[in-house]
């Protein structure tokens, strides 16, 4: 074991600190963003209603004067003290107004995501399994149709159908009726904190809120989950690891799990990445369609507005908060492969 | 068994027979490039075919259902629903291939260069390649469209650049594992220069996967293209677009007036299908083990 | 113990059913090693799967019985068929890496097995798997328990194959190529393992392969198979001395051995008299102290350390070692597709080490220096004709166009053997001596005066082999070229070669005339190499 463990925990180390440079580059691009505003950013900063002298005092405040340069260091170290800018629509420092939104967003996305991965996964394995038959079909029609589906047709469709014809779901706007008072904030999410507080009754009013938006999102991330799963399960169904296995008389549920699909993980938590991406970005749509508090639609306001400062604050904290994902996913993958870690040969 | 056995017999036009086969083989294919013609003569000949101006306003006909004389119904503002979901094809579409190829030309030269040099060519590459894929894809896209300012020229860059990292890496790929293949030394042998073996021995090995990469990522670029415009970036109203048009009709649906919204997010769904099919089609036809 | 009686095996595919195995009947007694040999295609792998019933999807028993001490495995319900897999019969299979679980321990594979027959509980399942490796003669067993097979050589993952197929002490193994893409001493220590193994338990065996004299080797009998029936079959001396059926005749002959023309490999019909090559004095390359380091992830690699030797005009020279001796990299070099660290290679006196690999396409000695590649399939763009990639050089190097390229793509077809109608196929449209054939008229068409040859035969049946090789002898006089013949084959370099030098660790630890070094070798390697060659048995004396 002690040959396996320093070369392991090496490349857990080298993985983090391959995080850095893309951090550095998310930062780089995102104040590019900020200063690539055609014009003079300093108006768009201050808004439609400015005037000559808000435009000037908004220039000093935001350092535009200053080169370019100095400017990059005056942001990163605004960045640091969690300074994005204020947020004119709302007033707020816009870190304050994306800190207070994103769990919302969060709890949407991951039961999206938990949902569409307990579908896929079982779904794409038993497509593999059974090459040919109606689970195969099935699961080939879902995947093209998956992601042909635009998320904000979805999401209407079925607030068409689920609230307007058939009136069993709620009202699609937010995360709670009127009726039920919010959660006490522990984490933000409401099921959590509902279920903290023991009030059931909020708790199944929060879940009614939350299934069509997180069926919405499921349906648009299903599709690559399961097909990746599919192929991979059957790259590895056809190895010849697997054939030693049947010539070894191991039993079918061994071999299709203990060996097959743990080698098939591997493909499919790398494509997990991809579908984060996919959810982040379809998520921003999913709010907007059921008016979800979360900072997808507060960055589609602040665009109606032109409230540049609250959009590329949403951009940057999307892509830390993906950064984040994407190396708790390449962590996940050292655990699972023994490989990492040794020069490939 | 003797090495001048027979092999299969050359046809002229056995590109052809395959072609044949594959689609009779699979009449989903078939039905793929019958919607994709549909969709290109409906993008080229379209605008003059509709029954009405996909512009004029009439109060009176406001919020009707489909009928014989407004098949897919008429807006809130009166406007013929059926002749904005055609003419708009002609502008997704050119969004979507404009922003394709635009990524596909800058990706195969980028991935082709870092794949065959490697290097520090193929270190910076990947830092920015990696710096780009840190975004998510369709948040990015939000973000330039922001920046660089709202119009059509934008949503086509924002999108082309978020693809671009597909194509290089695609196209990275399949050039890094022919670099050392014994055809490429061969050629090298044969008085080839590097740009030479490059060009005319190593990328057309690469262009079947791009292919059908090109194909998924057009439906791909019009679903984004869509998505932008719905949440009010790039083309403005009144122009007929299909993601505008699902995001007016939206403020509808809760009240029953359901066509405004399903007819163009229906087409919309049918041409991303479409270009999907086909991507799954030419992968078939590309390489029947590949697939998924 | 077990017989098989008119077994058929077909598999269903685009095209319709391909029938694999057409009626093969066989039996092996308790205690015998029985060689199953044919080549690329003969069904004798599809054979040994069906007898485990262990058939890819598509693949299905049409025909015949299968009987196993009594048993019928043909229509044994499968959860007894999973009883008997691994506990009564084992298998073990070629490329040894693939065939193990890469994210497992290679301990917990072996007692995945053992569990599963209740060999094991799980308190000594450790021990067991322990036990276990240490009979394939593991050293240090209890710490290469904990190895995953990525951690581990090829030799030593088939020897954790082999110890997951005898875990459970099977009466019978079958062994599917288990060497194939191995070492020749890694090979001969194998096979010696697993005999000793299979004598000492008192099992059978069959052994599947293509090398007719690895089987007459290891084998007690010998079963021949060609597309899908059993031509012959037989004890090994008898086969070799006299064989029944023409294609067994014909792989007899194309089976290398020690101390016979290269024109003995063909079928006797076939032997045309040899023309001699011509041999000057002069050298044509000059290699000087070469040097070759490049940087790898722990450290620099000493591919090459400091070699020389010398090829003369018309000479042709073997250059003979197993896989990471430094042969490939040496040829690349030589062929200047790769630039030395250190070292001189004179080529009619000229340092051509001096030119750059990057800018040699330019120079005029290019087209003196060509090479025929390991991989004939790989080595051909699958874009491009057999006319097209004949042309390359012609058009490229050699400046020529319209009628006249044409001319020549055809000269040099004919030269080759290939016929003029396969010059317009693409390269999946042609068999593996085709394609063989279009690479060395490639390698060829600007007449060079150095010809690299690495492996050209390798990824060929025997019987192409020989009929490869001999082309390479006649356009070797035709054309008065100098070879440099790298091979791991030593039969092959003794056949084709004036001069052999066998490496190791990048260096050149033996060099000579090709009889001195194959009859009386003075390093010990260069003898282990000798001693590990398969040994066919004395063939039939040919008219």
């Amino acid at each position: 074991m002690q040959t396996h463990t320093y070369p392991r925990l090496r490349a857990v180390l080298l993985r983090v600190a391959q995080a850095i440079p893309v951090v550095i580059g998310v930062v780089i691009i995102s104040f590019l963003l900020t200063r690539a505003l055609p014009g003079d950013p300093a108006v768009f900063f201050a808004g439609a209603a400015a005037d000559e002298a808000s435009i000037a005092e908004i220039r000093v405040a935001l350092g535009l004067d200053k080169p370019l340069i100095q400017q990059f260091f005056i942001y990163v170290g605004d960045l640091l003290q969690g300074d994005l800018g204020q947020s004119i629509s709302s007033g707020q420092p816009v870190a304050s107004d994306l800190a207070n939104r994103l769990p919302a967003s969060l709890e949407l996305t991951l039961t999206a995501l938990v949902l569409s991965c307990g579908i896929a996964i079982p779904l794409g394995i038993l497509a593999a399994t059974r090459p040919g038959s109606w689970v195969d079909h099935l699961c080939r029609v879902l995947v093209t149709a998956g992601v042909s589906l635009p998320t904000f047709f979805t999401g209407i469709v079925l607030i068409y159908v689920f609230y307007y014809l058939l009136g069993i779901a709620p009202s699609p706007i937010g995360r709670l009726d009127f009726i039920y008072l919010d959660p006490d904030r522990v984490t933000g999410f409401y099921l959590i904190d509902a279920a903290l507080m023991g009030d059931w009754e909020t708790w199944i009013g929060a879940a009614k809120q939350l299934v069509l938006p997180a069926i919405t999102l499921a349906l648009f991330t299903l599709a690559p989950i399961a097909r990746m799963t599919r192929a991979a399960m059957l790259t590895a169904l056809s190895s010849d690891f697997i054939r030693t296995a049947r010539a070894a008389g191991l039993s079918n549920r061994k071999i299709l799990y203990g060996y097959a699909f743990r080698n098939a993980l591997l493909p499919v938590i790398t494509t997990l990445g991809m579908v984060f991406s996919f959810a982040l970005g379809a998520n921003v749509l999913v709010e907007k369609v059921f008016a979800w508090p979360g900072i997808g639609s507060y960055a589609v306001e602040a665009l109606v507005v032109s409230d540049y400062a609250a959009v590329q604050g949403f951009v940057l904290a999307m892509a830390l908060l993906f950064v984040a994902l994407n190396l708790a996913i390449d962590l996940l993958y050292t655990v699972i492969d023994p490989r990492i870690g040794f020069a490939a040969k | 068994m003797t090495d001048t056995a027979a092999a299969p017999r050359v046809h002229p036009q056995r590109k052809l027979d395959h072609l044949v086969y594959v689609l009779r083989a699979n009449p989903v294919t078939l039905l793929a490039f019958v919607m994709f013609a549909l969709i290109v003569l409906s993008a080229i000949f379209g605008p003059a075919l509709i029954p009405y101006d996909p512009l004029a306003t009439n109060a009176a006909r406001a919020l009707q259902p489909p009928s014989w004389d407004h098949w897919f119904g008429t807006d809130n503002v009166g406007r013929d629903v059926f002749s904005r979901v055609i003419v708009a094809t002609r502008l997704d579409l050119s969004i979507s291939v404009a922003a394709v190829a635009l990524s596909f030309v800058v990706g195969s030269i980028l991935g082709s260069a870092a794949g065959y040099w490697g290097g520090w060519i193929d270190n910076i590459l990947n830092r920015i390649l990696d710096t780009i894929m840190a975004f998510p894809l369709f948040v990015l896209a939000m973000g330039i469209v922001a920046a660089l300012g709202n119009t059509i020229e934008n949503i086509i860059y924002a999108t082309a650049i978020i693809n671009v990292p597909f194509y290089a890496r695609l196209v990275r790929a399949e050039v890094n594992i022919r670099r050392d293949a014994g055809f490429v030394r061969a050629a090298k042998l044969a008085g080839n220069s590097d740009a030479r073996v490059l060009a005319m021995h190593i990328f057309p090995n690469a262009l079947p996967p791009m292919m059908v990469q090109v194909s998924l990522n057009l439906g791909w670029a019009i679903l984004n293209a869509a998505g932008l415009s719905f949440i009010g970036l790039g083309v403005r109203p009144p122009t007929p677009e299909w993601g505008i048009m699902v995001a007016e009709g939206a403020n509808f649906i809760v009240s029953g007036e359901w066509w405004m919204a399903l007819f163009p997010g229906l087409w919309l769904m049918m041409a991303v299908f479409t270009f999907n099919l086909l991507g799954d089609g030419l992968r078939d036809l590309v390489d029947p083990r590949k697939r998924t | 113990m077990l017989s098989v009686q008119d077994l058929a095996v077909s598999f269903k595919t685009r095209r319709g059913d391909v029938a694999a195995v057409r009626g093969i009947s066989f039996d092996l007694a308790k205690g015998e090693i029985l060689g199953v040999v044919g080549e690329s295609g003969s069904g004798k792998s599809v054979t040994s799967y069906a007898l485990m019933r262990i058939l890819d999807a598509g693949g299905a028993i049409t025909a015949g019985d299968i009987t196993y001490s009594g048993l019928d495995l043909r229509r044994a319900a499968e959860r007894d068929m999973r009883d008997i897999r691994g506990r009564e019969i084992s298998m073990i299979f070629q490329n040894p890496r693939a065939a193990l679980n890469p994210i497992r321990k290679v301990g917990h594979q072996i007692e995945d097995v053992l569990r599963q027959h209740g060999r094991a509980t799980r308190y000594d399942a450790r021990a067991q798997a322990i036990s276990a490796l240490e009979a394939v003669r593991i050293n240090d067993a209890e710490a290469r328990y904990d190895a995953y097979p990525f951690e581990l050589s090829g030799g030593m993952c088939q020897r954790i194959v082999c110890a997951i197929a005898l875990a459970c002490d099977p009466r019978l193994l079958i062994a599917d190529e288990p060497t194939t893409g191995l070492d020749i001493t890694t090979q001969k220590a194998v096979m010696d393992l697993m005999r000793d193994l299979i004598r000492a338990r008192e099992m059978s065996s069959i052994l599947i392969t293509h090398d007719l004299g690895l089987a007459a080797q290891y084998c007690d009998r010998i079963v021949v198979m060609k597309d899908g029936v059993i031509v012959e079959q037989g004890d090994p001396v008898q086969i070799f001395a006299q064989p029944q059926h023409a294609y067994t005749r014909k792989l007899v002959d194309a089976t290398p051995r020690a101390g016979e023309s290269i024109r003995s490999l063909l079928p006797p019909e076939d032997r045309r008299d040899l023309v001699d090559h011509m041999v000057q004095d002069a050298p044509l390359l000059d290699v000087r102290n070469l040097v070759k380091t490049y940087q790898g992830k722990s450290g620099p690699v000493h591919a090459v350390r400091d070699i020389s030797f010398v090829i003369k005009q018309g000479q042709s020279v073997g250059l003979v070692g197993e896989s990471g001796c430094g042969k490939s990299t040496t040829s690349e070099i030589l062929v200047r597709l790769m630039d030395a660290t250190d070292g001189e290679i004179l080529f009619d006196g000229d340092d051509i080490a001096a030119i750059p690999a990057k800018g040699f396409a330019k120079n005029p000695r290019r087209s003196d220096i060509q090479m025929v590649f390991q991989d004939a399939t790989d080595s051909l763009n699958p874009r491009h004709t057999a006319r097209h990639t004949i042309g390359e050089p012609l058009r490229q190097l050699g400046k020529l166009k319209g009628p006249a390229l044409t001319a020549r793509i055809e000269e040099l077809a004919t030269l080759v053997g290939l016929p003029l109608p396969l010059l317009d196929r693409f390269p999946h449209q042609l068999s593996g001596g085709q394609k063989a054939r279009v690479g060395i008229a490639r390698a060829i068409a600007l007449e060079p005066r150095f010809l690299i040859l690495d492996e050209p035969t390798a990824a060929l049946d025997v019987s192409i082999q020989a009929v490869v090789l001999n082309l390479l002898v006649d356009l070797r006089a035709k054309l008065g070229m100098s070879y440099l013949f790298v091979s791991h084959d030593l039969h092959v370099v003794r056949l084709l070669c004036d001069h052999v030098i066998v490496m190791k660790d990048g260096q050149i630890i033996e060099q000579g005339p090709a009889s001195v070094v194959m009859n009386n070798p003075q390093d010990a390697y260069t003898k282990a190499l000798l001693a590990a060659a398969p040994k066919p048995p004395a063939r039939r004396q040919s008219a």
